[in-house]
């Protein structure tokens, strides 16, 4: 007796079939609302297309109704995970068309919570990473670590998420009594922490396996989709804003900007991505301990008008972001509103790369490779 | 190189297609035709003393007043670590301009990006859809004279307040 390997219609009864998989809107590892339309065969996946828009907010059209002062809270929710350098991009740009000087002393408050901002959202990144491929423990790690800056952040302003610490010509308040020696104090102890984290993670021989050689992008594939931040120096481009476009006072700090080397796999995989932001952790907390060392008196804030109306003129302002170079695009057209506002954020850039590296990647390796991108989904909506 | 150098090789390779340098207060750009803008673009990239290897941003920004929707390119070459700013003018009752996709990918993105918002369309994009409104959203929110629907699918867009009704005695 044979065995019959067609249907009835021809079809052969062990081929395979192409299958469509919906992940999303609401996956619990895709870091705020998005949806991936999934063509699979097997366990490989073919294309993976990004539905995002679940958390647009038109926040560009609202900065066109509530003036310039009225739009910096509203820029705390277009990166809710790091709220303070795009506060700083809000400012600088609406400074530079004001042409409004910062207090040197303002400056400083402001880096020291730009890079406070910047070790919470690399932790959560990092305690993500580790989550999203199934290591749970990490993740409460590097949350109780955060929690310690939140405590500070919210000792500065007030808040613990959305800040609204930065004004247009300096910060809302000073440093309170006693501030600067309990960021020592925090950073005493974070600067082991992040050797453990080594030890925890990064180091551990399955977490290497998930990510070495998974999802590689190359030096110009970075470039051409416009990566950027730890994402393009995974990739071996050592370009950081604060350092190779400066503003505020940058300049006056000593700090390294790390870069994919391809230790466990190649350059520019989901590894590199990773370590990338954790050594950045470590050059952040440097600069915080020289912005404290060298913390000039004075005021905070410069006299700005309250009705501001910067002249007619437009500008492009970037700002290194914990997701890298923030593009803003401001035109004032003289009036108390902005005429435009638009921003080109680091998530946005690295979700739209997604569908061309899925090509081939198994379904499992999409949830390192968003993780990896650390892309924060209210960044890419705005 | 600066933004009047560009302008003068652009202009030596296209010609009329290239405009002078506009300068805005805080930001020069060069201003070019939107239907050439691809071949511009092209030529940005691949010239070796250029080298923009980086689309790093693409706005659109409605001008009623001009009648015009003006698209902004702002560029970036790794190589060079210089900058450049690009400008293309569509008309606002019919906003054309090319596709850049081809050159960067990046622009894939930023064009729908656009297009969603202020309506643009990029002639030969290759997945030209809405990108964050839903796909049935009505008009171009980023327009200078858009107004708001007072309701999606039967969903009201507006509140009443209690605040502003009579008061009940």
């Amino acid at each position: 007796m044979s065995l019959e390997l067609e249907f009835d219609d021809g079809r052969e009864v062990f081929a395979t079939e192409e299958m469509t998989l919906n992940m999303g809107p609401q996956h619990p590892s895709t870091h705020g609302v998005l949806r991936f339309i999934i063509r699979a065969d097997g366990e490989v996946m073919r294309s993976a297309k990004a539905d995002v828009g679940y958390l647009h907010r038109s926040i560009e059209k609202i900065a066109e109704k509530v003036g310039w002062h009225g739009f910096m809270p509203y820029t705390d929710r277009v990166d809710y995970v790091a709220a303070m350098t795009t506060n700083q991009a809000w400012a600088i740009a609406a400074e530079a068309l004001g042409g409004v000087t910062v207090p040197r002393r303002g400056e400083y408050c402001r880096v020291i919570a730009a890079e406070l901002g910047r070790i919470c959202s690399h932790l959560l990144a990092a305690g993500a990473m580790g989550m999203d491929i199934g290591a749970i423990t990490p993740f409460t790690h590097a949350v109780r670590e955060r929690e310690l800056i939140n405590d500070l952040l919210e000792e500065l302003c007030g808040a613990r998420l959305t800040f609204n610490y930065m004004r247009i010509g300096g910060v809302a308040w000073d440093l309170p009594p006693g501030f600067d020696a309990k960021v020592l104090r925090f950073l005493n102890h974070f600067e082991p922490y992040v050797d453990e984290l080594d030890d925890l993670l990064s180091n551990n021989k399955i977490y290497i396996e998930r990510l070495a050689n998974v999802a590689v992008v190359s030096r110009e594939r970075a470039i051409a989709y416009c990566l950027v931040g730890p994402n393009l120096r995974a990739s071996g481009v050592r370009y950081d804003i604060r350092k190779h476009l400066p503003y505020s006072v940058y300049p006056e700090f000593d700090f390294e900007v790390p870069i994919g080397t391809g230790r466990h796999g190649s350059v520019g995989d989901c590894w590199d991505r990773y370590i990338v932001r954790l050594d950045e952790m470590r050059q952040s907390a440097r600069i915080l301990r020289q912005a404290l060392e060298g913390l000039p008196e004075g005021p905070v804030i410069a006299k700005v008008p309250r009705n501001y109306k910067p002249a007619a003129g437009e500008v492009h302002v970037h700002v290194e972001t914990p997701r890298g170079d923030q593009s803003w695009y401001v035109v004032a057209d003289g009036t108390e509103y902005p005429y435009r506002v638009h921003i080109r954020t680091g998530s946005f850039a690295a979700m739209s790369i997604i569908e061309e590296l899925s090509r081939g990647l198994m379904v499992a390796d999409l949830v390192a490779l968003i993780a990896s991108f650390d892309i924060v989904a209210p960044e890419v909506d705005r | 190189m600066n933004t009047a150098a560009i302008q003068q090789l652009l202009h030596e390779r296209f010609g009329s297609g290239v405009g002078p340098v506009e300068s805005a207060r805080l930001s020069d750009a060069v201003e070019v035709d939107p239907l050439s803008v691809d071949e511009i673009a092209l030529f940005l990239r691949d010239q070796p003393d250029l080298a923009f290897d980086c689309l790093n941003n693409l706005s659109g920004t409605d001008r009623p007043a001009r009648g015009k929707i003006q698209v902004t390119y702002e560029l970036f070459s790794y190589v060079h670590r210089h900058a450049f700013v690009l400008k293309v003018d569509a008309r606002r009752d019919r906003p054309q301009v090319k596709t850049v996709e081809n050159v960067w990918p990046a622009a894939n993105w930023l064009e729908r990006e656009v297009y969603d918002l202020l309506g643009v369309v990029f002639l030969g994009h290759s997945d030209l859809r809405r990108l964050l409104l839903p796909d049935d959203w009505i008009g171009y929110p980023l327009r200078k004279d858009y107004v708001e629907a007072p309701e999606y699918h039967g969903i009201s867009t507006v509140r009443e307040s209690i605040l502003a009704l009579p008061e009940r005695r």
